[in-house]
């Protein structure tokens, strides 16, 4: 656990960590906050007060429905963060699971699980996804982060594999199994820990992905379904006042383009802290 | 004399070039005595620490041990067991220390954590008793002030101090028998003096069986009740230790022993062996040492099989039918 403890400094020394934790850091917040205290993001239509520009009591201005679009935007990255997080922890824990298995096991194990990912990886993440939600047509919203999830662990578990067969020639990996530790305890005490700081980064630099892949995806009316607001969903939706009110499409690209980009600055710096030669 | 340990034939293969397998160690026999140590002599590559590693069935892919190797372990026949039996004589009837204490302890555990690893794979014991276990296991190989040591990570320790530390671990588990590959070869000669004392304290005192790997000759005198010379994946020669070093038979012996700079005696130069050990895919045929060897006759093109020299002393060369024609010193 030191070890991810150390990249994790290693990150905020970088300033570009540093910035990009911060940015993360007010978004979340803003997400866990702001919708406690903005106007409700899901307010009646009031024709009166529809495609305000951005103003004092609309700072981000209204939708053409006449909607709070900071609002709006706040209560997305809400689900944009935990769309993000939650589909990244279940892609992360099966890469970390295959990868141990394969590279741990060896032999056929590894051979086969090897050729399936291979396999896997030759198909463009989005069109298997494409594929899936155009059949369910409606999609909720945990399918729809299960579906992100299980399409997301194949370059992790590439990953973690190459970690345990390096792992697997250290002396003390070697040793814990002259001793007679039990397989369970190797991998969990042995392998795992050790293998932490480059899944870290591969599960930094996934947020970044699978908030555009969520986005791409609530663009194209496959995502996130309306009126539950959503980034890519709120650029859809501007796509018919976008010369007459760009605001409604202006503040959620933003906040796209903003939050990948700190998780992806993020992401190098703890690469680079994980490795220092590849700085 | 209670055999507790008994290793017959042993090989030991890895795939070579165009699906041919060559063998590192090939058809290694010995036996361990309870309370006594074995010594397993030999250069780089001759195939000593594989013959520890296939003990406990360590060796690494893609290597195996070939049918017709026995290892038996009292009534137990080794090579049989897989999976959790195999995993209960790991540590538990067989302790194993590595040669290098800088890699072979976990760095982000505490000493007490990885002690107690081999106390709890094979004991059901609360933490406080394993802590306490881990405590006099630490006294035992010498460590003072061990209560703060367990709380120690590696990084804080000496060469000295993780070595004892190994030992400790090692022995975690009560082992009847204590492989040790090469474990002072990191360490400066002082302290290597202090590991060998402390290892030959516990044979004496736990009646544990030793097995000690090295390349040293010199740390062989006067730990080792028997040695075993290997070269090239065999054991060329074989004897209690007073006799292998008041007579070295076979050629390779006697140029290990002229290759080992003397305190006493008259002043020489050092003799070296000529060449390099061979690599396993390209042993010569017959004798494996003939090209390096300066005795070698017409006999060496035919493999040798132990012959008897003396006494419980044997060795793998033609010239023990032929004395007229050895140069033993």
């Amino acid at each position: 656990m030191t070890e991810a403890l150390d990249v994790l400094l290693g990150a905020w020394r970088d300033p570009r960590g540093r910035f990009g934790a911060l940015v993360l850091l007010v978004v979340a917040l803003a997400a866990l906050i702001g919708p406690l205290v903005l106007p409700d993001p899901l307010a009646q239509p009031d024709v009166l007060r529809a495609s305000r520009p951005p103003a004092t009591q609309h700072p981000f201005g209204t939708d053409q429905l006449s909607r709070d679009v900071l609002s709006r935007v706040v209560t997305g990255a809400r689900i944009s963060l935990s769309v993000a997080l939650l589909a990244v922890t279940l892609s992360m824990t099966l890469g970390a699971a295959v990868g141990i298995v394969a590279g741990y096991w060896g032999g056929a194990v590894d051979a086969t699980l090897m050729r399936l990912v291979d396999g896997a990886l030759a198909i463009p993440r989005l069109f298997i996804l494409l594929l899936l939600l155009a059949v369910w047509e409606r999609v909720p919203l945990l399918p729809l982060i299960f579906l992100i999830g299980v399409t997301g662990w194949f370059a992790t578990s590439r990953l973690v594999r190459g970690e345990v067969l390096r792992l697997r020639e250290e002396g003390y990996v070697r040793a814990a199994e002259a001793l007679g530790a039990r397989r369970r305890r190797i991998i969990f005490r042995h392998l795992l820990p050790n293998a932490l700081g480059p899944l870290l980064v591969a599960a930094t630099l996934a947020i970044g992905d699978v908030i555009l892949l969520e986005a791409g995806l609530s663009f194209l009316g496959l995502g996130i379904q309306p009126p539950t607001p959503s980034w890519g969903g709120m650029i859809l939706d501007s796509r018919e006042v976008m010369v007459s009110a760009p605001w409604t499409g202006i503040f959620p690209g933003l906040a796209i383009v903003i939050t990948v980009l700190s998780a992806n600055l993020f992401g190098d710096a703890l690469r680079d802290a994980v490795d220092p030669r590849s700085a | 004399m209670t055999t507790v340990l008994e290793v017959s034939n042993l090989r030991v293969s890895f795939p070579g070039a165009n699906h041919t397998r060559f063998s590192p160690v090939d058809g290694v026999s010995f036996s361990l005595e309870r309370g006594k140590t074995l010594a397993l002599v030999g250069e780089s590559g001759s195939g000593k620490s594989l013959t520890s590693l296939a003990l406990l069935q360590l060796i690494p892919d893609p290597g195996r041990i070939e049918a017709g190797s026995s290892i038996r372990l009292g009534e137990t026949d080794v090579l049989a067991l897989k999976g959790e039996a195999l995993r209960r004589i790991r540590g538990r009837r067989i302790g194993m220390i590595f040669q290098d204490p800088m890699t072979s302890l976990n760095p982000v555990f505490t000493v007490e954590a990885q002690i107690t690893e081999g106390i709890h794979a094979h004991f059901k014991v609360s933490r406080a008793e394993a802590r306490d276990r881990a405590l006099r296991l630490l006294q035992e190989v010498g460590i003072p002030d061990p209560a703060e040591r367990l709380k120690a990570y590696p990084h804080q320790l000496s060469g000295g101090m993780r070595q004892r530390v190994m030992i400790a671990i090692a022995l975690s588990a009560e082992p009847e028998i204590l492989v040790a590959d090469e474990p002072t070869t990191a360490l400066d000669v002082t302290v290597q003096a202090q590991i060998l004392e402390v290892l030959d304290d516990l044979r004496s005192r736990r009646g544990m069986a030793v097995l000690l790997i090295t390349h040293d000759l010199g740390i062989v005198a006067g730990r080792a009740d028997r040695v075993a010379v290997m070269y090239a994946g065999q054991i060329v020669e074989e004897a209690p230790t007073s006799a292998l070093f008041a007579n070295p038979s076979h050629p390779y012996t006697q140029g290990l022993f002229a290759s080992v700079p003397r305190i006493s005696g008259p002043l020489r130069r050092l003799t070296p062996i000529r060449g390099t050990v061979p690599a396993p895919a390209a042993w010569p045929s017959g004798c494996r040492f003939r090209p390096r060897c300066p005795q070698a006759f017409d006999r060496s093109e035919i493999e040798p099989p132990l012959l008897s020299v003396g006494p419980d002393h044997r060795m793998r060369c033609w010239l023990a039918e032929e004395p007229g024609k050895s140069t033993a010193r």
